[in-house]
């Protein structure tokens, strides 16, 4: 699956690059399902940028992981969740020294998680590279119950959480690494617009 | 000087009401007949005697009834106070400004007694007395900037300034226009403006950007905005739209008078000293459109800015679906006289 | 630019070219509080040439007691130090502006690395009683080419934290080492020559460091050239001398400028530039390559002309 291109949008709406390797440099790699492919691609660029590497995936149903396992990084582990790789990932920022680069690769929720832990850890936002690839769902916060809802892909969607029924908004917090979602008939309850598949 | 304090509601009953003394002191926020985005900042050195500019923290008959108000929204929600951990010296530096100024400009209202870091605070109209260490977290029941909002009329934003921008990286946010505290916290000076839509074709916020970064100590400076309410309602913000919202369908042609708020925001920035951060505070002043027309000029004004406002900023402000109302009611005390310059009543 | 008349208090040699001046309020009153890092420009009416120069405060930013500054003597300077040596004494009043900080720690930071070179020091004798007081960890590199000339040592406290690096004595700062296995989250800030900011730069890019976490601060003085005449918009020309900057020569004139740190990094001096017939010499650190290259803006504090016409929105 090539790299999305998204539409232009406001200022708080995240970007991605391709990757672009950093040598043979310390490095912590984040990716989920179609993600692999930036990283196969990023090797086949540099194969030395995975020397000291240390490799989270996140298969989601996808078949890269016996491939992305032969590039040889130094630590290799896959994940059946972010939150099951997440105690993990934490651990890996708490230790990394500076210098340590972060390729972070796949959906925008797995970028959004990864991201906001590797800021809070101290990572400044441009030591951190991203690119996305594969589903274009997206990480929604209500901003009225504060819940989470994961993989979006429609507008309106419900929210998981209280069952309200949100608009999704290009609006990206890097602190929560999610969207936000706001109701859709706050004003004329039960008024809804008709759903559409969310688009680049 | 005395206030008399209100007794009123900003939700349920609204009770909230303006005295007349009030009613002329309203910062009306436009000074010519036609209204789009500037960098309309000006020195916050003062001002009219008796209008909001006067002092550097305005109190006024509202002080008792927004603290109280504040109160409820932080019980419900208290997201809507937050801090990251880099921001509690710039907690205390604001502390230490609202104090120190709110005791000199109003010393039958406040005292503060200073020994060293030994601080003692009297807060007189909200009954408060507290000795505490300065710097000295542990001392005071919250932190510095949750407790000092707390006893201070508007919304806080305090700013930390780092690789030539403005993060707002704290804030005390319970009456403000539709945006949230919770999900904007550590976002940078355009991204938090990102939803505003036209003025960043304009250059408005590089150049806004460019003179804050430089805001110097001792030399705050200050702005109005404004958008629109219905109700005297301060807790409009998006984690209870869905339970303000059905209220903005309410406007009917003999409501709107007294239902529909002009919502006008003072917003002053002070380069903080041990911080180097800004303090943002915004202070909101509501009053109804049947309040604003007991001053011709601004009946006239309003008129002539509501009504040629171009869509995307009424869409924008929330009241496109009330407008066409507000104007005729509006048009009523138009008489198509000429209104003089500035922002004061004539 | 808000100024504060104020009396100069104590001034004592720390070294042969480095002396320190401290300044109070007249009256004793407590003088505006600070962040480590930031500065003052301190006025000097030097027989009919009015000198500004900005000056990193060194003593503590929480003690509004006074204002101490170190200054060192530049003998091919623009005679703003050397008037400071040799006309300011004890009871003298100067007027200086309040603090403005263009190098404030970012305090997010999981650890601080200081980074000083001859008198890069001063913002970091601030800064250290700031952290000291934050409690936040931190290390700092000071470095000098001798003992005799290292103003900085009388100033530092004894800390396992501060490392003082002679090169006379063989003891040259290693920046690798340096910077070589830092926490996640550590922030560099580096003060004193180009040469070593572009050195803590180099190294830090090689050890794959993101620019986010590097700061610097050059000691910025506007720098000597040839004599070149502005054009400003009423016709009006302004001659600016070898040994003058463009700013100091507006104001000569009398002719209205916003200005702050005077050292090409605030931003406030800014100039539209309406006809360029030559080259501007961009030496500020504010204006991008692009702005530098297209030649319609210029830093007046800093930068310099040569050629034909010069001719500024002013």
């Amino acid at each position: 699956m090539p790299r999305t291109e998204f539409s232009p949008s406001i200022a708080s709406r995240p970007t991605y690059a391709p990757l672009r390797p950093h040598g043979a440099a310390p490095a912590l790699m984040l990716a989920d399902a179609e993600g692999a492919e930036a990283l196969l691609e990023l090797a086949a660029a540099d194969p030395a940028v995975m020397d000291r590497a240390h490799l989270i995936y996140i298969p989601a149903g996808a078949a890269h992981g016996p491939r992305l396992r032969d590039l040889g990084a130094k630590m290799y582990h896959e994940a059946p969740s972010f939150s099951a790789a997440l105690e993990r990932y934490r651990k890996a920022l708490l230790d990394a020294k500076m210098g340590t680069q972060l390729y972070l690769a796949g959906t925008e929720g797995l970028i959004g998680q990864g991201l906001a832990e590797a800021l809070a850890a101290g990572l400044p936002a441009d030591a951190i590279q991203s690119e996305h690839r594969g589903s274009i769902a997206r990480r929604m916060q209500c901003v009225h119950c504060k819940g989470i809802t994961e993989n979006v892909t429609t507008d309106p969607f419900t929210c998981s959480h209280c069952g309200l029924t949100l608009f999704v908004r290009d609006h990206f917090s890097r602190r929560l690494g999610a969207f936000q979602g706001v109701c859709v008939d706050a004003e004329t309850p039960g008024i809804v617009p008709e759903m559409k598949e969310i688009k680049a | 000087m005395t206030i008399r304090f209100n007794d009123e509601t900003f939700r349920d009953d609204y009770t909230f009401h303006n005295s007349p003394e009030a009613i002329r002191r309203f910062p009306f926020p436009f000074d010519q007949d036609s209204y789009m985005y500037s960098v309309n900042l000006e020195p916050h050195a003062g001002g009219r005697a008796g209008s909001p500019f006067q002092n550097r923290f305005d109190v006024d008959e509202h002080y008792v009834a927004e603290m109280k108000d504040r109160e409820i929204t932080l019980a419900e929600d208290p997201l809507r106070c937050q801090s990251l951990p880099h921001m509690e010296l710039a907690g205390w530096d604001f502390l230490e400004l609202v104090m120190v100024s709110k005791s000199e400009d109003y010393p039958e209202l406040f005292t503060l007694n200073r020994d060293g870091d030994r601080w003692h605070w009297i807060n007189r109209p909200l009954g408060i007395e507290q000795r505490f260490t300065f710097l000295d977290p542990t001392t005071l029941p919250c932190g510095p900037m949750e407790y000092i909002t707390r006893q201070t009329q508007g919304d806080h934003a305090l700013l930390d300034q780092r690789d030539g921008n403005l993060w707002m990286d704290a804030g005390m946010v319970t009456s403000q226009a539709d945006w949230s505290l919770d999900f904007d916290i550590g976002m940078n000076f355009y991204e938090w403006h990102a939803p505003v839509p036209k003025a960043h074709e304009m250059g408005v916020f590089q150049r806004a950007l460019k003179f804050l970064l430089n805001l110097q100590q001792g030399a705050p400076v200050r702005r109005l905005n404004w958008t629109m309410t219905v109700n005297p309602r301060l807790d409009t913000s998006p984690e209870n739209y869905h339970k303000w919202g059905p209220e903005k369908r309410t406007i009917t042609p003999e409501n709107v008078g007294a239902k529909q708020h002009l919502r006008v925001e003072l917003q002053t920035l002070w380069r903080l000293p041990r911080s180097n951060a800004i303090a943002f505070p915004i202070r909101c002043y509501l009053m109804s459109l049947e309040d604003i027309v007991t001053q011709p000029k601004w009946g006239r004004r309003l008129h002539r800015v509501l009504r040629d406002l171009p869509d995307e900023l009424a869409e924008y402000k929330g009241f496109a679906v009330n407008r066409p109302v507000i104007v005729d009611y509006l048009a009523r005390f138009d008489d198509g006289a000429d209104t003089s310059p500035g922002i004061f009543p004539d | 630019m808000s100024a504060l008349e104020l009396r100069v208090a104590a001034v004592e040699p720390l070294s042969p070219l480095v002396t320190r001046f401290r300044f109070e309020h007249p009256a004793g009153a407590a003088l505006p509080l600070f962040s480590g890092g930031a500065h003052i420009v301190v006025e000097m009416p030097d027989a009919g040439v009015l000198r500004r120069n900005a000056y990193s405060l060194i003593s503590d930013p929480m003690d509004g007691s006074g204002y101490e500054i170190a200054v060192r003597r530049e003998d091919a300077g623009r005679g703003g130090s050397r008037f400071m040596h040799t006309q300011v004494k004890p009871g003298d009043t100067l007027r200086v502006t309040a603090p403005i900080n263009l190098f404030s720690l970012d305090l997010r930071a999981k650890k601080h690395v200081l980074i000083g070179g001859g008198i890069g020091i001063t913002p970091f004798l601030a800064q250290l009683r700031q952290l000291t007081r934050l409690q936040m960890p931190f290390e700092l590199h000071y470095a000098a080419r001798s003992r005799a000339e290292a103003a900085g040592l009388a100033l530092l406290p004894d800390l396992p934290q501060i490392h003082v690096h002679i090169s006379e004595e063989g003891n040259r700062m290693d920046l690798g080492a340096i910077l070589s296995g830092q926490p996640l989250g550590t922030h560099v800030y580096t003060c004193g020559p180009e040469g070593l900011i572009a050195a803590v730069d180099d190294t830090a890019a090689r050890l794959g460091w993101p620019k986010g976490a590097l700061h610097s601060e050059a000691f910025l003085s506007p720098p000597p050239g040839t004599p070149f005449t502005v054009t400003l918009k009423s016709g009006r020309t302004i001659e600016v001398g070898p040994h003058q900057s463009l700013l100091e020569a507006l104001e000569a004139a009398e002719v209205e400028v916003n200005w702050s740190c005077r050292g090409g990094a605030c931003g406030r001096c800014e100039t539209g530039v309406s006809a360029c017939h030559g080259r501007i010499e961009h030496h500020d650190h504010w204006l991008s390559d692009e702005e530098k290259a297209a030649q319609t803006k210029i830093m007046p504090c800093v930068s310099r002309f040569t050629g034909e016409m010069l001719t500024l929105d002013l």
